[in-house]
C-alpha cells in the first residue's frame, strides 16, 4: 500500500489524455486488423510491416512537401498494396496464411528503408511542417483521431453491408458455402487483405505525426496490440451488452479496446514497473483476454463469472 | 441437362496411395430427371457429384451443363448453374451470418457482385415468403444468425438456398445422413417438394437404398467408380431392397447403414 501511496495520482490523470490520444490510432489499427481477424478469419501478419509501411511513406511525402492529408491516404494505398502481395502468395502461390503475412512483412522492413532513403527512423518536425496532429496538442490531436475514426467505421459498415462486402463475410465464414453461391473467394481475400493493410498503414501515418517520426521498427508486435484492442473491447462491449453487436458498435469497441489497452499500460507505466517487461505485460494481456470468452462460456454465464 | 463424356479421376496417381475415384463414366441427365445414386463406401458417388461441382480438376473426359461445356470452369464458376447441398449441414450455410444474409447471397448466385446495398425491403419480403414454404417459422427470424438453427433446420435452409434462385442442376451430397431420422423425413420431403415445385433436374447421392428406391425417377449404382446400373421409369418402380441387396451382394460392398436405414 505505501507504494501506491508514494505514487502520484495527479501524474496517473494527467497521463491520461496521450494514453487515449495513442489508444486511439492503434483503436484503428485494430479496425483494419478486425476485417483479417474477424472478417476473413486469417491471421495476418503483415501488419507489423505495413503500419511502419504507412508512417514512413506519410513522412517522407510530407518531407517532400506533400500535405498531411494526402499524405495518409498516399500511405493507405501503399498498405493496400502490401495486403494485396500478402493475397497474392496466398491465393495464387498457395502459401499458408500465417507465411504469407509473415513473408510480405520481413520483404515490408527492407522496403521501408528504402523509403525512408537508407535511414532507420526519420524525424519531422512539427515546427517545419503542417500536420493533421501532433502530441503538442494532445485534445486537438484526438478530436482529429475521432474524426477518422468515425468516417471509417462509417465507410467499413457500409462496405460490408453491399454485396462484395458480404462475400468477404461468407468467405471468412464459410469458404465452401461461398464458393458454392458463386463467389471468387481468391478476390474477396485479396480485397480484404487489401483494405485491411491500407486502415492499418493509414493508423501508422497518424501515429508518425502524432509522435513526430518515423521508424522501420514501429509496426513490431504492432499485431499483438492490435488484437488487445479487438479483444478488450469485444470481451467488454459483449457482456455489457449480452447479445450480438451491431456490427458498427463492434468496430466502435476495437477504437474503444485500444484506449483501455493504453490506459492500462498508462497504469503500468504509472506504477513503475520495468518498462521492459511491457512486451511480456502485453502477452499475458492478451493472452487472458483470449481465454475469457471460453472460460466464461463453460460457465454458462458472463465474464464475471470466471474468477469465481 | 447434364452430359458427362468419358470421365476419368485418379487421387494420388502415381503413390502408393493411388486410387482410380472414377472410371469412364458417361452419364446423361434429362430435364426433370430425379436421379438417386447408391453404391458402397468408396464407390465414387461423392466423388461423381464433386467432380460435376468442379471441387477438383478431372483427368480425363468432358462435362457440360445445360449445352455448356464447363470441364474447365471453377467451382465458383460453375455456381450459376448448381444448387449444392452438403452432407454436413454446417458447410452449406454461413453460421455467424444471419438467415437473410445467407439468403441474399444465395439469391445472387452466378451473378456478379456490385457495391450496392445487399438488402432492401422488397428482397426480405420475397425471403420471407420463400421461408414459409419450409414451415420452421424461420419466416419470423430473419435475423436470427444461422449458428443458432439446429442441424435439420441449416439443413432446409441450404436447401432453400440451392433451390431458390432455380438451379439448371440440384447436386445433393447425402444432405440427410447426418439427421435424425425423423428430421431426415421431413428434410427430404422438403426436398421432393421443392423439386417438383420448381420442376429441377437432381443428382442425389444417398446411402439409404429405400430412400432411392421411393424418390425419383431414376436409379443409378455405383461401385469402385463405375456405373454398375441404371435403371429409370418403370423398370425403377418394380426394383425391391433384396435387388438392390443382391447386386451389392454380387460386387461385396455393403455395410449396416445401408441396410438399417
Amino acid at each position: 500500500m505505501s507504494i501506491v501511496f508514494a505514487l502520484n495520482i495527479g501524474s496517473l490523470f494527467r497521463s491520461f489524455p496521450g494514453n487515449i490520444a495513442q489508444g486511439m490510432i492503434w483503436g484503428i489499427m485494430a479496425l483494419g486488423l478486425y476485417i483479417s481477424y474477424k472478417l476473413l478469419n486469417f491471421s495476418d501478419l503483415t501488419v507489423d510491416g505495413s503500419l511502419s509501411t504507412g508512417a514512413c511513406v506519410t513522412v517522407m511525402l510530407i518531407i517532400a512537401g506533400v500535405p498531411a492529408l494526402p499524405a495518409v491516404l498516399i500511405a493507405f494505398l501503399a498498405g493496400c498494396l502490401a495486403g494485396c502481395v500478402t493475397g497474392i502468395l496466398h491465393t495464387v502461390l498457395k502459401i499458408a496464411p500465417i507465411l504469407s503475412g509473415i513473408l510480405t512483412q520481413i520483404a515490408l522492413y527492407s522496403i521501408n528503408l528504402h523509403i525512408l532513403g537508407n535511414k532507420a527512423n526519420q524525424a519531422l518536425n512539427i515546427n517545419e511542417y503542417s500536420l493533421l496532429l501532433s502530441l503538442r496538442n494532445v485534445n486537438m490531436a484526438i478530436l482529429v483521431i475521432l474524426a477518422f475514426a468515425v468516417v471509417l467505421i462509417g465507410i467499413l459498415y457500409w462496405f460490408f453491408g453491399t454485396e462484395i462486402g458480404s462475400s468477404i463475410r461468407a468467405t471468412g465464414n464459410n469458404e465452401q458455402m461461398a464458393s458454392a453461391q458463386g463467389i471468387n473467394t481468391n478476390h474477396t481475400k485479396v480485397i480484404a487483405l487489401s483494405l485491411s493493410n491500407g486502415i492499418v498503414a493509414l493508423s501508422g501515418g497518424l501515429l508518425a505525426q502524432y509522435q513526430g517520426y518515423a521508424d522501420v521498427g514501429l509496426g513490431r508486435g504492432a499485431i499483438v496490440i492490435g488484437l488487445a484492442a479487438i479483444i478488450i473491447g469485444s470481451v467488454l462491449f459483449e457482456n455489457i451488452h449480452k447479445k450480438d453487436l451491431n456490427f458498427a458498435v463492434a468496430l466502435s469497441s476495437a477504437v474503444v479496446g485500444g484506449i483501455l489497452y493504453y490506459i492500462a499500460i498508462g497504469i503500468v507505466l504509472w506504477l513503475k514497473l520495468p518498462t521492459n517487461d511491457m512486451k511480456l505485460f502485453t502477452a499475458i494481456l492478451v493472452a487472458i483476454f483470449l481465454s475469457v470468452p471460453h472460460l466464461s462460456f463453460k460457465k454458462g454465464k458472463g465474464v464475471t463469472n470466471a474468477r469465481d | 441437362m447434364l452430359e458427362i463424356k468419358n470421365l476419368y479421376k485418379t487421387f494420388n496417381a502415381g503413390t502408393i496411395n493411388e486410387k482410380q475415384a472414377l472410371k469412364n463414366i458417361n452419364l446423361t441427365l434429362n430435364n426433370g430427371d430425379f436421379v438417386s445414386v447408391i453404391g458402397g463406401n468408396g464407390a465414387g458417388k461423392s466423388t461423381l457429384l464433386n467432380a460435376i461441382a468442379g471441387s477438383f480438376k478431372i483427368d480425363e473426359g468432358s462435362i457440360f451443363l445445360d449445352g455448356t461445356d464447363v470441364t474447365n470452369m471453377l467451382e465458383h464458376e460453375r455456381a450459376k448453374f448448381l444448387g449444392r447441398v452438403f452432407q454436413d449441414p454446417m458447410r452449406g450455410t454461413a453460421g455467424n451470418m444471419q438467415i437473410e444474409e445467407n439468403l441474399a447471397l444465395a439469391n445472387r448466385r452466378g451473378q456478379k457482385r456490385t457495391l450496392k446495398w445487399q438488402l432492401k425491403q422488397e428482397e426480405r419480403n420475397f425471403f420471407k415468403e420463400q421461408l414459409r414454404q419450409l414451415n420452421l417459422g424461420l419466416e419470423d427470424r430473419l435475423e436470427t444468425k444461422v449458428g443458432l438453427l439446429s442441424g435439420g433446420q441449416r439443413q432446409a435452409l441450404t436447401l432453400l438456398m440451392a433451390t431458390m434462385k432455380k438451379p439448371q442442376l440440384l447436386l445433393l451430397d447425402e444432405h440427410t445422413a447426418a439427421l435424425d431420422p425423423k428430421t431426415a423425413k421431413i428434410v427430404l420431403d422438403l426436398t421432393v417438394n421443392l423439386v417438383e415445385k420448381n420442376q429441377l433436374t437432381t443428382f442425389m447421392v444417398t446411402h439409404n437404398m429405400k430412400d432411392a428406391l421411393r424418390y425419383g425417377n431414376r436409379l443409378i449404382m455405383m461401385n469402385e467408380g463405375e456405373i454398375i446400373l441404371d435403371v429409370s421409369g418403370e423398370d425403377k418402380k418394380k426394383l425391391t431392397v433384396n435387388d438392390l441387396l443382391d447386386l451389392f451382394n454380387q460386387t461385396g460392398e455393403l455395410n449396416d447403414s445401408m441396410i438399417l436405414g
